[in-house]
């Protein structure tokens, strides 16, 4: 955030005459270096646990982080266009009010599932409507539905939960397709697919990332900015119904702080992946590739008794760490060859 | 004078949470006698602290996440302290707890000003690493009232000309931000800093060190409250004010706070606070359960944050007119 006076220099504004090669950009890029973690996290987790290793402990593993991720793609998107959702977990907590409010009225499986999306859906459009149609800073909009969502989940339940869930529903949260292979992480995957083909091969995909470097530019050059900010929005409250969905159906119960502090997991995840906070770049393979080191170093550390506030010290260090090193690298860089 | 004064935020403010006192009042006239009134600024009193140390950060355009943790944090450190040590002096704990918060803040600061990092990034960063030290150094254990020393307990209890000591250390607090933000360089870089940050640098003024200055303040505030809080709840433990940095940041909304920056003043965090104060104090009495609260701060903030865009959105300066035309 320091503005110093060179800023407005030439340092920003050389532009080479060749571009790197695709090899030579994929070598100097932030996914293999994250990837270099991911490796890394897993050997010394399997070291350091007997246990690690097991397909099953593995495939439990993946339940740490597949909910999360589902909502950090579209997080992801979000930010690379220069908003950010905070009420990502509220929306949660309310999909899944709703969904347990259905369940006592008798809604059956298909029903609940509707009334998952559906709910994700409004809430996001809430969102965004008042992101895009007021012209409000969507870090306070988001900070206050965050509260409004939860809230809601509060006022309707207070300190009861919500269980009884058809049997067949249960089938999102714990249900394995194939061998180890669980419903949810077969999701996980399909959605991250859909999610890297819609920002890195669609029309849209270029607006998100143009809309995230210059919104103006953007404008004048014929994007409907208003108009892919909100669809955006929807989409982050569509993924939050879906891991609504499968977190309900895991836990088979619903409490107001059901996904407490999940917006700030999903956030790092999205910045660990390489994507800017300050919008414009980051691509989904980063994503992927984050979710994985976090979902290992949180299963590592759980196979080795570490409490999961400790853990929390890790995720805080990570998140601060993957954005310092580089620029102290940088800085370092620069003042050898100066 | 008079009229622009009638128009301004501060003003709108006052009058809805006299509206809300007045419609409290024609219904359950003890919530309103003076030692009811007193007793909701006591309540309120940490909150308008965490409050002006936030508009500070806010108004520099940055936003400060850690508050509640650093809070917690100090509040561990100083509870333990006292259980270790039953004889330190409370000006030497207040002293502690001030240090250890700034010390912290001013983490937050060099993160923020030497590395470049987001301050999003950065707060939301070490509000979960200070939350976990929390644990780290407690084990997870509670320091209960028995442990604690009774002079400790018994500081900010102490009521000195009809008011208690954390009342009046919050009025302090006001007061010295009013001469800080109206009186002082540093108060005038705040708002230059946040208005137009390369405008700043030419004056002379440097952009990251004053974000850094606005984080110790929030931090050493932060570790005030810390000590407060733990000795008047009479206990410690690692999730005490789990939270609270979203209420601290929606009372800076609700006072008309900017978040993008440069706007801002010391009677609208108090206002935005003691809002959520009495609304906060008000629901067991009008017999609202408690479980509303959540839900009502968080449209309290989205509707200030609408009202504060509309509101601005037809008084900016037009001074170049003819170029948007051309645009």
């Amino acid at each position: 955030m320091s503005v110093t006076a060179q800023d407005t220099g030439s340092a920003g504004r050389q532009i080479p005459d060749r571009l790197k090669s695709p090899m030579q950009r994929f070598l100097g890029s932030w996914e293999l270096l994250l990837l270099g973690v991911a490796v890394a996290v897993f050997i010394l987790n399997s070291f350091a646990s007997p246990y690690f290793l097991d397909p099953w402990n593995l495939s439990d593993a993946t339940f740490n982080f597949t909910e999360k991720a589902m909502i950090a793609f579209a997080m992801a998107l979000l930010i690379i266009s220069g908003e950010i959702d905070l009420s990502v977990a509220s929306i949660i907590a309310l999909a899944s009010t709703a969904m347990g409010f259905a369940v006592q009225m008798g809604a059956d499986t298909p029903m609940l599932i509707l009334i998952g999306l559906g709910v994700g859906l409004a809430c996001g459009a809430f969102n965004g409507a008042l992101v895009t149609g007021l012209g409000l800073p969507s870090i306070v909009v988001t900070i206050g539905t965050m509260s409004l969502f939860r809230g809601i989940s509060y006022i309707v339940l207070g300190d009861k939960a919500y269980t009884g869930y058809p049997s067949d529903f249960a089938f999102f949260g714990q249900g394995y397709v194939w061998w180890v292979i669980s419903f949810e992480f077969l999701l996980f995957a399909l959605v991250a697919i859909v999610f890297a083909v819609i920002l890195h091969r669609t029309n849209f995909g270029r607006a998100v990332y143009v809309i995230g470097n210059n919104p103006v530019g953007a404008l004048f050059s014929g994007i409907r900015v208003t108009r892919v900010k909100f669809a955006l929005f929807l989409l982050t409250g569509l993924m939050s119904g879906v891991a609504a969905i499968c977190l309900t159906s895991r836990l088979g119960a619903t409490r107001p702080s059901i996904a407490f502090g999940w917006e700030l997991e999903v956030v790092t995840m999205v910045v660990l992946g390489g994507v800017s906070i300050l919008g414009g770049s980051g691509s989904i393979p980063g994503v992927v590739i984050a979710a994985f080191v976090m979902g290992m170093v949180t299963f590592g550390f759980g196979l080795l008794n570490v409490p999961g506030i400790v853990m929390s010290i890790f995720i805080g260090l990570l998140l601060i760490g993957v954005i310092a090193l580089p620029r102290i690298a940088r800085r370092i860089l620069a003042k050898r060859k100066a | 004078m008079i009229l622009s004064f009638l128009k301004s935020r501060e003003a709108i403010l006052a009058g809805a949470i006299l509206v809300l006192v007045v419609a409290i009042a024609s219904r359950f006239p003890a919530f309103v006698t003076p030692a009811n009134l007193a007793n909701v600024f006591n309540d309120t009193a940490p909150l308008i602290i965490l409050a002006l140390g936030q508009m500070v950060v806010i108004l520099t355009r940055c936003i400060d996440l850690s508050v509640a943790a650093n809070l917690a944090l100090t509040g561990m450190v100083v509870a333990m302290l006292n259980t270790a040590m039953p004889g330190l002096p409370v000006p030497l704990i207040l002293l502690l707890a001030v240090s250890l918060g700034a010390l912290m803040g001013l983490l937050n600061g060099l993160l923020v000003w030497r590395l470049d990092i987001p301050p999003i990034v950065v707060t939301l960063g070490t509000m979960t690493i200070y939350r976990g030290i929390i644990f780290v150094i407690s084990g997870g254990e509670w320091i209960n009232a028995h442990e604690m020393s009774d002079a400790f307990k018994a500081f900010p209890r102490e009521v000195v000309f009809g008011l208690p000591v954390l009342s009046w250390i919050a009025i302090v607090v006001v007061l010295g931000f009013v001469v800080l933000i109206g009186r002082t360089p540093l108060g005038r870089a705040f708002f230059a800093v946040g208005g137009n940050p390369h405008a700043a640098v030419y004056t002379g003024i440097n952009v990251g060190q004053t974000q850094c200055a606005a984080y110790v303040i929030s931090g050493a505030l932060a570790g005030l409250t810390g000590y407060l809080w733990v000795a008047r709840y009479a206990v410690a433990y690692v999730d005490i004010a789990g939270g609270f940095e979203l209420e601290v940041v929606a009372a800076c909304v609700i006072g008309g706070i900017s978040i993008a920056g440069g706007v801002g003043s010391v009677g609208g965090a108090l206002l935005g606070a003691l809002f959520l104060g009495i609304v906060k104090n008000a629901l067991p009495v009008i017999n609202i359960s408690p479980f509303w609260q959540l839900a009502i701060s968080g449209s309290a903030i989205i509707i200030a944050v609408a009202f504060n865009a509309t509101s601005s959105r037809t008084k900016g300066r037009v001074i170049l007119k003819k170029a948007e035309h051309a645009a």
